[in-house]
């Protein structure tokens, strides 16, 4: 098997406060291979956003990274210095943030924006820049006339569209999207999400697909990694995962969407709340939650087992 | 997202609990706490203190320990009963000041338009006039008393207060809570009391005390320079009396240090204080001080790109 593009492994990620260090991403270990679109689903505060702003080492205090390695590229992430972490990020690692669309500036044209992350970064010349900018909003779907116009005179959509193509203007490795499309209805979503994997299928980056919508990531990802409470719980190729998922979590998400076609099934809801990271439960996170737990969940903290090719689950009764 | 979770809503216990929580903050209430005792109850343990008890211009002995000016008054009684005037006159002062700018200055903010205008003009103008010279040429032309001290110095202060405060107004005034409550039919006069003026107390509390430092300062100036009405005993006047006896010439430093140094522990103790309430306006100071506590004690300084700090529990 090739080297993977992204390989992290034992990844841990606190925040300190005042009671102490609340882990929120703990003792991961997850490989992004390259061309493949890799999908982090989990709730809110499951970790899955602070995994990605800690890849590109953006985590703003009180965040620390206290254990662990992340190799990209031959790169050891963690022991970059300032400059090096320069050199990485946009050129080879970039981000399109949940709220991205409202990260252009708004009283610079979207064509300048292009060109200035191009200038800063190659030894393009402006007309060069200007050039590659056409191009990139063409790819998106955007007509180039509108290299032209201000952020307020786009939809929400076509911003989150030049957001991007500016994620994508200096063709790095691996893109991450933390839910890039939360903002914008689910027609628009679509086909923005179509439109990553068009591009990701013809230039061949690697993607990084950070979204709650666990149903819309499997139809969009290779594989998908589950997050629950700071830890990794599943993780498999998107279609095993969707016609038979193992960790208790996994099921209790999947039977809450409603399906289309199928039966007249009641779509369920997982009783409880996600625990607080500053007093997780023993053993296994979910055991208060999951309906099949066994006394002996709440001693051991469950390893991840291959239960089929490829697909993981950190559950010993998933066997 | 994640939110920090520092020390929320603004009642006395928060803002007790932060200003003890920060060094600095906790010496600075202390040396206020110990002037505010002294203001309070230090008169009842000091008789009259214009009361010619010794010989003047005597150096510190142990009935005077700070000495006598030169009319033979006891300096250290002085010392204590003008803490309370010069104390009241500024936090007087200091209040006032920013009362009149936040009247001034909120609606301007809220209201825009032709309100924003004039009270815009009104404001600017006391801007562009020179504060310390003008509270100079007033005090001059009226009768010497604390009253007269404490209009000059509110009619010269205020102005930046309602600058400052119509800013912050203006940029509350678009943020969603204060539409989603227009939209929710809310008064006027209640999103300005209920939404804006909560949202701003750490701005007008930084403002009080900027204010008191400032109204203590000039306060002294003026009455050093025998504007205020030197027959009341204050920090000020005991140093224009100070400057009348010539104890700078004679060496009878007695008699200006401890105003001086009285004045000069009051701005310090409240700088101290302040920077405890930056911490309670803005909750993700605290959070950053213990992240650099844990970093500090690992021997690191603060990154801008997120620390890889090992091994720690």
């Amino acid at each position: 098997m090739p080297e993977p593009l992204l390989q992290v492994r034992d990844l841990c990620v606190d925040y300190i406060t005042e009671r102490g260090p609340v882990r929120a991403v703990d003792s991961l270990s997850l490989d992004v291979r390259r061309g493949e679109v890799m999908g982090i689903a989990g709730e809110s505060g499951s970790g899955k956003s602070t995994l990605a702003q800690a890849l590109l080492r953006i985590l703003p205090p009180p965040a620390v990274i206290s254990r662990g390695t992340v190799r990209f590229e031959d790169r050891d992430l963690l022991a970059l210095d300032e400059g090096g972490l320069r050199g990485l990020r946009w050129t080879r690692m970039s981000m399109v943030f949940q709220s991205a669309m409202d990260s252009l500036n708004p009283v610079i044209t979207v064509g300048e924006q292009i060109e200035d992350v191009i200038l800063t970064h190659t030894g393009a010349t402006r007309a060069d820049a200007r050039r590659r900018a056409a191009e990139l909003l063409t790819m998106v779907d955007i007509d180039h006339h509108r290299l032209d116009a201000y952020a307020h005179q786009l939809s929400g959509g076509m911003r989150q569209r030049v957001a991007i193509a500016l994620a994508l203007a200096l063709e790095p490795g691996l893109l991450i999207l933390d839910e890039p499309t939360t903002a914008l209805d689910v027609v628009v979503e679509k086909e923005i999400l179509q439109q990553v994997r068009s591009l990701q299928a013809r230039i061949g980056f690697s993607v990084l697909f950070i979204s709650h919508d666990l149903a819309r990531m499997l139809q969009f990802s290779d594989r998908v990694a589950v997050f629950y409470a700071a830890r990794l719980v599943e993780l498999g190729p998107a279609a095993s995962i969707a016609r038979a998922p193992r960790h208790p979590y996994t099921q209790g998400l999947l039977r809450a969407f409603p399906r289309l076609r199928g039966g007249r099934g009641e779509s369920a809801s997982i009783a409880g709340s996600p625990p607080s990271l500053l007093h997780p439960p023993t053993g296994c996170r979910f055991h208060p939650r999951c309906d099949k737990a066994v006394p002996s969940c709440r001693e051991r903290t469950p390893e991840l087992i291959e239960l089929a090719p490829g697909h993981f689950a950190a559950c010993p009764l998933a066997k | 997202m994640k939110q920090p979770s520092g020390p929320s809503g603004s009642g006395l216990g928060s803002w007790a609990r932060a200003i003890h929580r920060d060094r600095k903050g906790l010496f600075g209430a202390c040396v206020l706490g110990a002037f505010a005792l002294v203001a309070i109850a230090g008169p009842w343990f000091f008789g009259d203190p214009s009361a010619l008890v010794g010989i003047p211009l005597q150096p510190p002995t142990w009935p005077h320990p700070l000495g006598t000016n030169g009319q033979g008054q006891d300096v250290l009684a002085q010392l204590v009963v003008g803490t309370r005037a010069s104390l009241l006159l500024g936090f007087a002062v200091g209040l006032a000041v920013v009362l009149l700018g936040a009247l001034v200055g909120v609606p301007a903010g809220y209201f825009g338009g032709r309100t924003d205008g004039v009270l815009s003009i009104f404001s600017n103008v006391f801007l562009v006039l020179p504060g310390l010279p003008l509270a100079i040429v007033i005090a001059a032309y009226l009768p010497a008393s604390p009253a007269t001290v404490a209009i000059v110095l509110v009619v010269t202060g205020w102005a930046w207060n309602a600058r400052v405060v119509r800013s912050q107004t203006l940029a509350l005034r678009r943020r969603d809570f204060v539409a989603a409550a227009v939209v929710a039919g809310e008064s006027d006069v209640r999103i300005l009391l209920v939404e804006i003026l909560p949202s701003m107390l750490s701005v007008l509390v930084a403002q009080v005390i900027g204010s008191t430092v400032y109204a203590i300062g000039a306060q002294v100036g003026l009455e050093f320079l025998g504007l205020g009405d030197v027959s009341r005993v204050s920090w000020g006047t005991m140093l224009y009396w100070a400057q009348n006896d010539s104890a700078l010439l004679t060496g009878a430093w007695w008699m200006f240090v401890p105003p001086g140094l009285c004045v000069a522990l009051v701005g310090f103790g409240l700088t101290l204080l302040n920077s405890a309430f930056d911490e309670i306006s803005n909750p993700r100071l605290a959070l950053e001080r213990v992240w650099r506590a844990h970093l500090a004690s690992r021997g690191r300084a603060p990154e801008r790109s997120t620390p890889v700090v090992r091994n720690h529990a």
